[in-house]
């Protein structure tokens, strides 16, 4: 195909964008509510991912050692405690300096000089990979000869592991839901278009026109206001999510969550958002035009 | 060249037969009337020819191309060496006269300089020279129906067919576009052109072949020019 030919194609893509303004319009409209009503739910869905993986991470377990081991023999049990698969980081702290962490809990550190380091055991502060196997990882470091007791607050990471599967399934069945409404509006509103261009498909046919040819027009169109969408949508996001972002930090709450920014969140919301709103526009018009095609 | 033979077509869902047992032939260059009352078939003989529809039965063969077997991705290819005018014209309305006319060599993947040469030509040959820029509505609706000649002509196609051309124009206009379609077939282009009509004073008033069809069936087929089948 001649280059000249594919840009009087191209033209007739932006020609149709014009000259159906009011359906251009409406399709640009629907992807960017779509967009950005999905993309929202996303994004909460990461933030409150983000700051359970904040809490979890901070979530540890504490495993002390037998009294009768020396600092030597404690400190020996570290690659143990390491081989286990679940154990993210672990850190040896003995006796010695547990009760110095323990007295400067308290403004008054007098109380602690008499008290000999010796009543506490050495100990290990692990960190986990999935608070949700903490049971079997607590079964496990007991299984360690040395080991005598394991802090572990399983109720705790129950909880989180409770929280995280809730946000999860009702963000996936919101996305759902959503993706479901937005397909079915975005198809009616370019069948509603290209009902308004059956004629002209129609005579396109009759003069000869390959389904290659009349569908060209349409797919630049789909691309052109596909990108639109999207780029609006962006935008219209960053805006959005950074307003929300600045009431929710300098308010009371920001002192418990931290919103992640959204130059983190961009370069993958950027091409989701380019990706979806192409797919939605290229395939929404070609799939559209298609029975019109069989003629 | 257009053959049917024998050929019968019912539509989908349908249980009466739209066309039945029909054989007639069209030669190269030859001005033929097809006339007959609503439901005789006129327009399935015209979705017959640009392959819209398939015969059930019988052969079929237009400018070359067998119609019974052809592959849907040949229909462009038949397409084009057709020319259409409706009735109700079907111009794009927003396009401009010229581009409704250059569109249809875009199609056949003609280069911008034939288009550029051929259209004023043909736009000029059915009398819209200074009109190029208007848009369809901007126009009479006998300039909007020689637009569509000027369309359906700009590729030269071996023939041309007319459904009821005339049916939106007065009696002057008509006959006007009649003379065009005789200019188009006798003198300029040699085109072989099919008219259907029910206009009896028109067909009347050339001298050229009518095929009279009724109920999916020709009836009469005769080279005096004469429209003596009276429609119901």
């Amino acid at each position: 195909m001649r280059s000249s030919k594919i840009g009087y194609l191209i033209k007739e893509g932006f020609r149709s964008i014009a000259t159906h303004g009011f359906m251009s319009f409406a399709s640009v409209t629907i992807i960017v509510a779509c967009l950005v009503i999905m993309g929202s739910f996303t994004l909460i869905a990461v933030n409150i991912g983000s700051m359970l993986d904040g809490l979890e991470a901070e979530n540890q377990v504490v495993a002390y050692v037998e009294e009768t081991f020396t600092e030597e023999e404690a400190r020996a049990l570290q690659p143990e405690i390491e081989y286990i698969s679940n154990v993210r980081l672990c850190r040896f702290v003995p006796r010695q300096q547990a009760m110095e962490e323990f007295a400067t809990q308290f403004e008054d550190q007098t109380l602690f000089q008499d008290v000999d380091a010796s009543i506490l055991r050495d100990r290990y502060i692990i960190y986990l990979n999935d608070i949700s196997l903490m049971e079997q990882t607590q079964a496990d470091l007991y299984n360690i000869i040395g080991i005598a007791n394991v802090q572990a607050h399983l109720g705790v990471a129950q909880g989180f592991v409770a929280v995280r599967n809730v946000v999860s399934a009702v963000s996936l069945i919101l996305v759902v839901v959503l993706v479901v409404v937005s397909v079915f509006i975005m198809s009616n509103t370019v069948k509603l278009a290209t009902l308004s261009r059956r004629e002209e498909i129609a005579i396109m046919k009759m003069v000869g026109a390959s389904n290659w040819f009349i569908r060209f027009p349409f797919v630049v169109e789909g691309l052109v206001l596909g990108l639109l969408g999207a780029i609006i949508a962006f935008l219209l996001e960053w805006g959005v999510y950074d307003i929300v972002a600045d009431r929710i930090m300098s308010g009371l709450i920001g002192r418990l969550v931290t919103v992640i920014p959204f130059a983190h969140l961009s370069p993958i919301v950027l091409p989701v958002y380019l990706g979806v709103g192409l797919a939605v526009g290229v395939f929404g018009s070609t799939i559209a035009i298609r029975n019109y095609l069989q003629v | 060249m257009v053959l049917f033979d024998n050929v019968s077509m019912t539509y989908p869902g349908g249980d009466v037969r739209a066309i039945d047992d029909m054989s007639f032939a069209i030669d190269d260059g030859e001005f033929v009337f097809l006339v007959g009352p609503s439901g005789s078939g006129k327009t399935s003989i015209i979705k017959l020819i640009t392959g819209e529809v398939r015969a059930d039965e019988g052969e079929l063969n237009v400018n070359g191309f067998d119609l019974r077997r052809i592959r849907r991705g040949r229909l462009p290819a038949l397409r084009r060496t057709i020319g259409v005018i409706f009735q109700d014209f079907r111009l794009i309305d927003d396009m401009t006269v010229y581009d409704n006319v250059a569109f249809a060599m875009h199609v056949v993947g003609a280069t911008n300089r034939e288009i550029r040469r051929r259209v004023p030509y043909v736009l000029d040959l059915v009398g819209l020279s200074g009109r190029e820029k208007r848009f369809p509505r901007e126009v009479s609706g006998g300039e909007q129906q020689r637009v569509a000649v000027a369309r359906a002509i700009v590729n030269s196609p071996q023939l041309l067919i007319a459904d009821e051309p005339t049916g939106n124009l007065d009696p002057a206009r008509s006959l006007e576009l009649m003379l065009l379609m005789d200019r188009i077939n006798d003198n300029e282009m040699g085109t072989t052109v099919l008219v259907v009509t029910h206009e009896k004073e028109l067909v009347n008033s050339f001298s050229k072949r009518v095929v009279a069809i009724e109920d999916g069936r020709v009836i009469s087929d005769g080279m005096d020019g004469y429209y003596s089948y009276e429609i119901q």
